[in-house]
């Protein structure tokens, strides 16, 4: 029984996670060819490190950016629903475990997405 | 150098080093950054949280093909996933805090490990039957594994020495922008005695994780930059799935060799521009 489950959440997980896969890289593509078209033969320096302006670096921003077509924040769009995609795993893993009846490892999972979430939404160390 | 070439040459180099990446089991990061950085003179930051990305992607992106044949723990990637992501948090914190000199003089010396290991002979699959953990035990981390003639089981030891090791590894995937794939193997192959079917497996169950949790530190800080990353992404990902279908049908041993003598290479060219402030 408790393998069973097992299996068959993973397979779903295992298929979510390549449909975040491929929307992100589909994300990154259309924003880089959007960036390629408009800048393609500009000059680019990344030598000199000058850290992402502030609109590149939040999930408002980006957003904001991606619906108005600019290729950086789609790209960066794309990069965070690739982010997201372990923490999706992680996510549906406590969901497995309380189905199982787990409690310890409903506890441990719980654990590492508050590890996660406090990483991603801005908790600095 | 114009943006488009630019980009073509990234997206060229992570092409294959996705390829070579998972070809060899050790994944791209160990060539992605050190090719960033050391030909193409990008920020040693951006090359590092570049490769975060395409080591989720890779991560997620074989997830699937992982899952069908059963080998993962789950419950062992989960809870020793509670050590690398708080490694991993703190390594991004590190990162922004010492040189990046100093950043390339450590992967540099992690590099010299992985070319080592690269060559060393896996383990022994199955040992008799010694005392089990009773962590192991408690936290039920025991498990098994399909072969032809029925599941074989195995137990879990040394658990608290795995949990430490464990933090290290997030750490230095954090630090570096590398699934840290030589040091879970240590870990869970050496210390814990995991089959090393089973511990390749959840090895990259953990490796997205991880790197998602040092990803979010890169991104507030601004070290995720969309130009080097997407290039990166885009060819890490069908590089390393490309690597991982042909893996059945190479001469793994011929291939290790090269790649341990590539590893060298960029290992003691990191050293030496890392020591002399170069990047």
């Amino acid at each position: 029984m408790r393998a069973w489950t097992d299996e068959r959440m993973e397979r779903f997980i295992g298929g979510l996670l390549r449909a975040g896969v491929l929307v992100s890289v589909a994300l990154v593509f259309l924003g880089a060819l959007v960036s390629l078209l408009r800048h393609g033969g500009e000059r680019q320096n990344f030598e000199l490190f000058r850290g992402e302006p502030e609109a590149l670096r939040g999930m408002a921003g980006i957003v904001t950016g991606a619906f108005a077509l600019r290729g950086r924040s789609l790209i960066q769009l794309g990069l965070l629903v690739l982010v997201a995609t372990p923490v999706a795993r992680v996510a549906f893993s406590v969901l497995a475990f309380f189905l199982e009846d787990d409690k310890i490892y409903v506890v441990v999972t719980l654990v590492v997405l508050a590890i996660l979430l406090a990483s991603l939404f801005g908790i600095r160390p | 150098m114009t943006f488009l070439a630019m980009f073509l040459l990234v997206w060229a180099g992570s092409l294959v080093a996705g390829f070579l990446g998972a070809l060899t089991g050790l994944g791209g990061g160990v060539v992605v950054v050190p090719l960033l950085a050391l030909v193409l003179r990008v920020d040693l930051r951006y090359a590092v949280g570049a490769s975060l990305l395409s080591v989720i992607a890779t991560s997620s992106g074989a997830a699937a093909a992982y899952v069908r044949d059963g080998m993962s723990n789950i419950r062992v990637a989960m809870f020793l996933e509670i050590a690398t992501t708080l490694g991993a948090i703190g390594g991004a914190a590190l990162a922004a805090h010492v040189a990046t000199g100093l950043v390339a003089v450590v992967f540099g010396l992690v590099l010299l490990g992985a070319a080592f290991m690269s060559l060393r002979r896996p383990p022994d699959p199955h040992e008799p039957d010694r005392p089990a953990d009773p962590i192991a035990r408690a936290l039920k981390l025991d498990g098994s594994y399909p072969a032809k003639n029925g599941p074989v089981a195995y137990k879990v030891r040394h658990v608290p020495a795995g949990f430490g090791l464990m933090a290290v590894a997030g750490g230095l995937s954090g630090l570096l922008g590398i699934g840290s794939g030589a040091l879970k193997v240590i870990a869970m192959d050496d210390v814990m005695r995991l089959p090393f079917k089973a511990s390749s497996t959840t090895s990259n169950f953990m490796i997205g994780v991880t790197a998602a949790a040092s990803a979010g530190v890169y991104l507030a800080r601004g070290y995720l930059d969309p130009f080097i990353a997407a290039p990166v992404v885009l060819g890490v990902l069908p590089g390393a799935l490309t690597g991982a279908r042909l893996l059945p049908r190479m001469r793994s041993r011929v291939l290790r060799l090269i790649f341990a003598g590539v590893i060298t290479v960029l290992a003691i060219e990191m050293l030496y521009q890392g020591a002399t402030g170069r990047l």
